[in-house]
């Protein structure tokens, strides 16, 4: 009400907030951020599309770190358990977040399910985030690198169409480059895509099925271990 | 479609803010959405017209501003035309974003009961 003529005006208030609208989100992802530092677990947000290959890359990561480096995983996934089950089966631990109808993680999911996993005990923690291009990229999760898994099979174009993810990623993995020889696809424009969309742009061509780039990917997995650690060596892996 | 997480966020930062000052009703929110931030006005406007029945803001007009993406060289400062690859020409360092991811809650007018 107007007190200052009485002329039954509802008063108005400006306040000025200046506030991000993902504060809360990102206030939990900075406290998983110095779980994941205190612990000295290498969080990774592995993102791309459904059939990326992402679940495959880490079969293979786990298999060529065998005994060396404890990789765990949680999953997220819309509608089925599939993909934790598949990385159980390749002896990670791992564990399922069911989004429902939710097209992305968020850092108090990724906190909730941290209580049923012993990843204290891990090296490497890859997080795999809900199949798609578009809306993880806009959530923190308390990750140290963004990862973003691009098939081959997916088409030249996509940096440039889904510039959001690829300006988060650290690194993009170009997978299922052995199905290169049958398709028409240029490296170069996806690279040049990169260029644009990425201001450090980092990619690395693998193969989960021939192995290739596996060497590549592993030693800029190692480098950003050491960032994370201070140590090359997991100690870990030798304890347990 | 997260622009529904996004509205449920801003709502509840709005109903916060609105009991703290003990306010009737929302007349006003104005946000900052950057054109690299992943959201989509069309979709978040949509979303807001969802979540604002029986709520605060149910009367609240959404003002947005669109903040368009500039990239610049940190060395030289110079700006990076659109489309442009993320390197400075000349310095070729990475560029930096200098607007354009904003999702920011900027003011709120409410009525003071």
């Amino acid at each position: 009400m107007c007190e200052t003529c009485g002329c039954g005006d509802p008063e108005l208030v400006p306040i000025e907030i200046q506030e991000s609208i993902l504060a809360g989100n990102d206030r939990v992802a900075a406290h998983n951020r110095e779980h994941f530092a205190g612990a000295g677990v290498l969080a990774i947000n592995l993102m791309g599309s459904p059939g990326s290959g992402k679940t495959a890359l880490l079969e293979a990561t786990a298999a060529a770190w065998s005994g060396k480096v404890r990789l765990g995983a949680i999953s997220g996934d819309l509608a089925t358990s599939r993909d934790a089950d598949r990385l159980k089966a390749a002896g990670i631990p791992s564990l399922s977040i069911t989004t429902g109808s939710s097209c992305h993680l968020d850092a108090e999911l990724v906190h909730k399910s941290l209580h049923d996993l012993d990843w204290r005990d891990l090296d490497l923690l890859v997080i795999e985030n809900v199949g798609n291009l578009v809306c993880p990229a806009v959530y923190d999760l308390g990750q140290a690198v963004n990862v973003v898994a691009l098939a081959v099979t997916e088409g030249e174009d996509k940096p440039l169409k889904y510039p959001v993810m690829f300006r988060k990623a650290d690194l993009v993995l170009l997978t299922k480059t052995d199905l290169l020889p049958h398709l028409e696809v240029d490296v170069s424009v996806i690279e040049d895509g990169l260029a644009r969309t990425m201001p450090t742009a980092a990619m690395i061509p693998v193969s989960a099925k021939t192995g290739e780039g596996m060497d590549d990917w592993l030693t800029w997995l190692e480098a950003q271990r050491k960032a994370v650690t201070g140590a090359g060596v997991s100690t870990k892996a030798a304890a347990g | 479609m997260h622009e529904y997480s996004i509205v449920q966020a801003l709502m509840s930062q709005v109903e916060t803010e609105a009991r703290k000052h003990g306010a009737v009703s929302v007349d006003r929110i104005e946000l900052k959405i950057g054109e690299l931030s992943g959201i989509e006005v069309d979709l978040l406007r949509t979303a807001f017209e969802v979540f604002r029945d029986r709520s605060i803001c149910a009367r609240a007009e959404l003002e947005i501003e669109v903040v368009p993406a500039e990239w610049s060289c940190p060395t030289c400062r110079e700006l990076l035309e659109a489309g442009a690859r993320l390197q400075c020409p000349d310095c070729k360092q990475p560029a930096r974003l200098l607007s354009g991811d904003e999702i920011v809650l900027q003011r709120i007018e409410m009525e003071a009961a």
